[in-house]
């Protein structure tokens, strides 16, 4: 069992940090595009509002592999000659911002109508409003299903291992096919994720106690 | 019937308006124009056909039965409630529709809520600084120096950083009265500033907005307290059913109510 883990350390650790980036860098690029894409959801400019109903409805029902697919078979072919770890993050990326967005809007919704009325009244524009009155009020409400979706994404983000992108769900094949006993490997590999997932849930309920709202 | 030989308005000596000094307050240029103005919730028909002129330095108290559409005409005038049809003009411009040029002209009419609608995540010195720093791009000691005096003037100087959820509910609505001066605006609008008070409570609002009517504030207060309306107003507009049905002074409003819904509606609050 421990041999596992002494013989193939490199392997291993190659597989962890593959996974830890493509867990920061999508989960900072969802965070982001999802907050954008509830903006538009939420905006007073109707075509913004149909892109982001659009946006969602397209990205969240379409399976994530088919994404993988489209992103790594058509960037090619339109000339974005990306690493494959970049396809990656763009797919892994556009898919979980679609469900960001509809925590953070699910957010919006809990902050009083008043709130926003009286950020209005006193002349801020729409961007001000959200962004000074509204989502600091929204996160609290927001944080506890953005940390269900990050550690989704984490589990989500082992697509990418058929798309010759080093992560920790990869190492696996290279690991059984040395005679190591899958069990074993497997157990390990959770224990990879577990520490990512585990540690990003602490954060976020730390998260969450900062963003506590008085009423 | 006169109290004073010089005042050449007969004046029931019942009534206490010179206290507040309204007698020297003459109606300045019109600041908010409504003409003909509708709208509708579905079906409802809110307001019909309102016209009303608001002057400089003028107090106009709204009143009449819930459901009678004042509230509504209150939010009209900074465009949260968008209009069907007829135009609003303040101080000569038309309001606009949403966007920079809404935002600018909202940022000179300041509103009070009946539910405060202080900002829940900012300090009450915050609530107050915030509009003259992100939308008017004030300088930050100049702005936080009026707020101190502002929140001295509505008497929560000492509260100005704690946050609303730690006020009682006639100190944060004073803090929204000053987080509305701040902006130095042109007219204040009072949408039911005491309804959501504790009895014990309203006074101490009320005292603030007559302060500010004896100072010469353009306001318009949609309220149920007839005291206020009795003492600050310089014109009661009773509205029923989406129209203005009586508008005429306090004085002969309350003690002679034309319509027989005025008279209605005085008799159920005035004796009880």
């Amino acid at each position: 069992m421990l041999e596992v883990i002494q013989d193939n350390w490199d392997l291993l650790r190659h597989g962890f940090v593959g996974t830890l980036k493509l867990t920061v860098v999508c989960g900072i690029v969802s965070l982001l595009l999802g907050t954008l894409i509830a903006a538009c959801r939420v905006s007073p400019v109707p075509p913004l509002r149909w892109f982001g109903t659009a946006y969602v409805n397209l990205f969240r029902n379409t399976p994530l592999t088919l994404i993988f697919f489209a992103v790594a078979l058509g960037f090619p072919k339109l000339r974005f000659n990306l690493s494959y770890f970049e396809f990656a993050v763009i797919a892994l990326s556009t898919y979980t911002a679609a469900f960001i967005c509809e925590a953070i809007r699910s957010g919006i919704n809990t902050v009083p109508i008043g709130q926003a009325e009286a950020a209005r009244s006193l002349g801020m524009s729409f961007t001000q409003s959200l962004s000074q009155i509204v989502l600091p009020q929204a996160g609290r409400a927001a944080v506890p299903p953005i940390g269900s979706l990050l550690i989704a994404m984490v589990r989500n983000s082992a697509i990418a291992s058929a798309f010759n992108v080093t992560e920790l769900m990869g190492t696996s094949a290279e690991m059984v096919e040395n005679g190591y006993k899958s069990l074993w490997v497997l157990l390990w590999i959770a224990v990879g994720y577990l520490i990512i997932t585990l540690s990003m849930s602490a954060a976020l309920a730390a998260l969450e106690k900062k963003l506590a709202v008085v009423r | 019937m006169t109290t004073d030989a010089s005042d050449t308005t007969p004046k029931p000596p019942v009534l206490t308006k010179s206290e507040v000094g309204k007698d020297a307050v003459h109606p300045g240029a019109p600041l908010v124009v409504l003409e003909n103005v509708n709208k509708h919730f579905g079906a409802l028909h809110v307001l019909q056909d309102i016209d009303l002129t608001i002057h400089k330095g003028e107090v106009v108290v709204v009143i009449g039965p819930s459901g009678s559409g004042k509230s509504t005409l209150c939010r009209t005038i900074n465009r949260l409630e968008a209009i069907d049809g007829g135009r609003i003009t303040i101080d000569g411009a038309l309001l606009p529709q949403e966007g920079r040029e809404l935002a600018r002209l909202r940022s000179d009419v300041g509103m009070v809520f009946q539910s405060f609608n202080l900002f829940a995540h900012k300090t009450v010195l915050q609530n107050v600084t915030l509009g003259p720093l992100k939308v008017r791009r004030e300088k930050a000691d100049v702005v936080t120096r009026r707020a101190h005096e502002l929140l001295d003037r509505v008497g929560v100087g000492s509260q100005a950083d704690k946050y609303p959820a730690q006020l009682s509910g006639g100190q944060q609505q004073r803090v929204a009265i000053a987080r509305a001066l701040a902006m130095e605006p042109k007219v204040m609008l009072f949408d039911e500033p005491t309804s959501a008070l504790d009895p014990e409570m309203i006074n101490e609002v009320l005292e603030v907005m007559r302060d500010l009517a004896r100072e010469g504030m353009t306001m318009v207060v949609v309220t149920h307290e007839m005291g206020f309306a009795r003492s600050a107003a310089n014109r009661v507009i009773f509205m029923a059913d989406g129209r203005i049905v009586e508008e005429n002074t306090p004085e002969e409003f309350f003690s002679n109510p034309r319509s027989d819904r005025a008279r209605d509606f005085l008799s159920k609050i005035l004796h009880h």
